[in-house]
């Protein structure tokens, strides 16, 4: 069976300067599998700078990568067909930060709606068409008949990402690919987009790739979770395992430095940890995170850690675990749980209910 | 510094908005109160229009804002209000990179305050007040020879600090301080200014939208919605025993990493500040709003320490 989408040993790589020419590494070899077979929400954490972003654009193949593949239904989406790509594009589907910019402040918000339908031929009629933009929007709760035919600036941002969701929705993609989709909403309505992202797993069967900063939306809706610092993956498992007790030092500082809403629980652990991410330069050789690991011990210096399996649904990539196995080829679909279910009771699990 | 009643309006051709209609609270000496709201509540308005640092079509339509030794500040001409800007009154800015000039190195920047307020200090004297203001938040001397885009946003937000606190002002209002910032900066840069402010002395009024910064950060902390003040209260009884309906749907659609639990959302959305619903703003959307609740505006009643706006709890112990 193919899967519906591989990344296989991918990573890109920005060059920038003329003189003095400089290299990026913003995705660091990432192997990992996107089923269909059974769904699940996978949520990319990180900091600015960590490659999350860019790990989301060479999904939805809007850049191809410097090296390794992402394969689309056995087929590298660098060889696919016109037709294909068609597909491709129409299965794989955006939702982005900025819920203002994504629109065309002179077009009312029907034509987001629109224009994705016709062209992608979603029906035979126009009334087929409407009743399926009714159906989405009604999916992310919102009231076609206050929606439809407003401007966006007449819209709250909740609702013009909610629109959005309802956009990615009508086109009945497999993957959804959420970068930071509700950084820019207010707390309060939050809760509504991603309660709808939730509810396109569980109804509709879709996996949705999340792409965020923020680790307790991320604990709140996803099965898995990949944590990237510069440009590589430093610990991927199930949220249970990575958020509640993480190995790798780097998600240890991020979990502890999330303000929790409770003024008894403090706030960041012993410790603490030096040093700005935004202006560390990243080591050569061995370890990214070895200039501001409190751990760090000599053999951090010498080599790059691998991914080491040391519990069946979490990997880190840091040498305190190096006793436990590295990831057969780095690939991270071992740790992820609704792969681990689907392969145990054959493939017709429905993923774990929160 | 007292703020008794401030209103600021905003006049737009489609009526006027009520930014902040009528808020009241005092800031005692020392302490950190956190102002929380969502977007459009009229937190940021309120900020910027304490230091009268509003821009048109804001005005402030009513209201004081006493502060110690200096009166009025709503009052004062504008020779007066240029004196104590920064010198008693100092704003660390929401988006440090948006506020640092771009083409001036940030010893500069920081000199520009000192010299305009305390002249007479000779180059070297300066130049070590300098030195000692950036190692205060932080940064190394050899920082003040840089510009603003050669910093990282932390970086920046530190230097934003270090020129608000640079004259050691009495209150310091910071509007969102970290909000575009990643976590782990964000709790360096909050560590900063809280050390800062402690050293110095003064009271610091911090505007923002996370519930779990201020939980942190916060001794007392007020919760605004559609420009007004809906309840004020020490931070651990405002976490523990939220009163105004708002204030407690507001905490429980924070996601923690304790448990998970379906995401709470509160109904409805925030009305626009043009056309606020008669009564109190909030009757639409609240799950206990009875009957006079769509046409009398709840008053302020203070109760064991803390305000509330809200007709649940009438005038206990006013």
């Amino acid at each position: 069976m193919t899967a519906f989408l591989e990344m296989t040993n991918v990573s890109k790589v920005f060059s920038a300067g003329i003189i003095r020419r400089q290299h990026t590494v913003a995705v660091d070899d990432v192997t990992m599998t996107i089923d269909e077979q059974s769904p699940s929400i996978l949520a990319v954490a990180g900091e600015s700078g960590s490659g999350k972003t860019t790990l989301a654009r060479l999904l939805l193949g809007v850049i191809p990568p410097s090296s390794g593949e992402v394969i689309y239904r056995g087929q590298s989406v660098d060889d696919l067909s016109r037709e294909q790509r068609r597909t491709y594009l129409r299965e794989i589907q955006p939702i982005f930060q900025d819920p203002f910019e994504s629109y065309n402040p002179f077009y009312k918000v029907d034509h987001v709606l629109t224009v994705p339908a016709k062209k992608f031929q979603l029906s035979e009629s126009k009334q087929e068409t409407t009743r399926l933009i009714e159906e989405a929007l009604d999916m992310v709760g919102l009231q076609p008949a206050e929606t439809l035919g407003r401007f966006p600036h007449q819209l709250s941002g909740g609702q013009r990402q909610r629109v959005m969701v309802a956009r990615a929705m009508l086109l009945r993609p497999r993957l959804i690919v959420a970068d930071e989709p509700v950084s820019m909403v207010d707390a309060s309505l939050r809760a509504t987009i991603l309660e709808s992202i939730r509810r396109m797993k569980q109804e509709l069967g879709i996996s949705v790739v999340y792409i965020t900063h923020d680790l307790t939306t991320a604990y709140q809706i996803a099965d898995n979770i990949l944590v990237m610092y510069k440009g590589s993956v430093v610990e991927a498992g199930s949220v249970e395992q990575v958020i509640r007790d993480p190995k790798h030092p780097y998600t240890q500082l991020l979990v502890s430095s999330i303000p929790q809403p409770d003024p008894s629980v403090p706030w960041g652990a012993e410790g603490e940890i030096a040093g700005d991410p935004e202006s560390m330069e990243v080591a050569a050789t061995g370890c990214k995170f070895v200039d501001r690991c409190p751990a760090a011990f000599e053999p951090c210096r010498g080599q790059r850690p691998l991914l080491y399996h040391e519990h069946p649904s979490r990997a880190a990539a840091c040498f305190q675990y190096d006793k436990s196995p590295a990831l057969e080829g780095q690939n991270l679909d071992v740790v992820f749980e609704a792969q681990l279910t689907s392969q145990a009771v054959g493939g017709s699990v429905e993923p774990k209910a929160n | 510094m007292t703020v008794n009643d401030l209103r600021v309006y905003y006049d737009t051709p489609a009526g006027t908005v009520k930014a902040v209609d009528g808020v009241s609270f005092d800031l005692r000496p020392g302490e950190r109160l956190g102002l929380v709201g969502e977007s459009g509540s009229g937190k940021s308005t309120m900020a910027l229009a304490l230091m009268r640092m509003h821009k048109p079509p804001a005005r402030i339509a009513g209201g004081e804002v006493l502060l110690d030794g200096v009166g009025d500040v709503m009052k004062l001409d504008d020779d007066a209000l240029r004196r104590i800007r920064l010198d008693r009154l100092a704003l660390v800015p929401q988006g440090a990179m948006n506020s640092l000039n771009p083409v001036m190195r940030v010893r500069d920047q920081l000199a520009d305050g000192i010299r305009t307020h305390e002249p007479g200090d000779d180059r070297d004297a300066l130049a070590a007040r300098i030195r000692a203001q950036l190692a205060r938040v932080g940064l190394d001397a050899d920082v003040g020879g840089k510009f603003p885009h050669e910093l990282s946003g932390g970086m920046k937000q530190r230097v934003a600090i270090a020129i608000g606190t640079s004259l050691s002002p009495s209150v310091i209002i910071a509007d969102e301080p970290t909000s575009a910032l990643d976590v782990v900066v964000q709790r360096q840069v909050m560590e900063t200014l809280r050390s800062v402010q402690e050293e110095i002395g003064a009271s610091v009024l911090i505007v923002g939208h996370d519930m779990g910064l201020m939980a942190q950060i916060a001794d007392r902390m007020g919760v605004m919605y559609a420009g007004k003040l809906v309840e004020l209260a020490p931070v651990h009884d405002l976490f523990t025993n939220p009163q105004h309906p708002y204030t407690r749907l507001l905490i429980e659609s924070v996601p923690t990493l304790m448990a998970k639990r379906a995401l709470a959302s509160i109904p409805g959305v925030p009305p626009t500040l043009i056309n606020v619903p008669p009564g109190c703003p909030f009757h639409p959307r609240c799950p206990s709003a009875f009957e006079p609740c769509d046409s009398e505006v709840p008053l302020p009643t203070a109760q064991n320490g803390r305000v509330v706006s809200c007709h649940l709890y009438p005038e206990e112990a006013a």
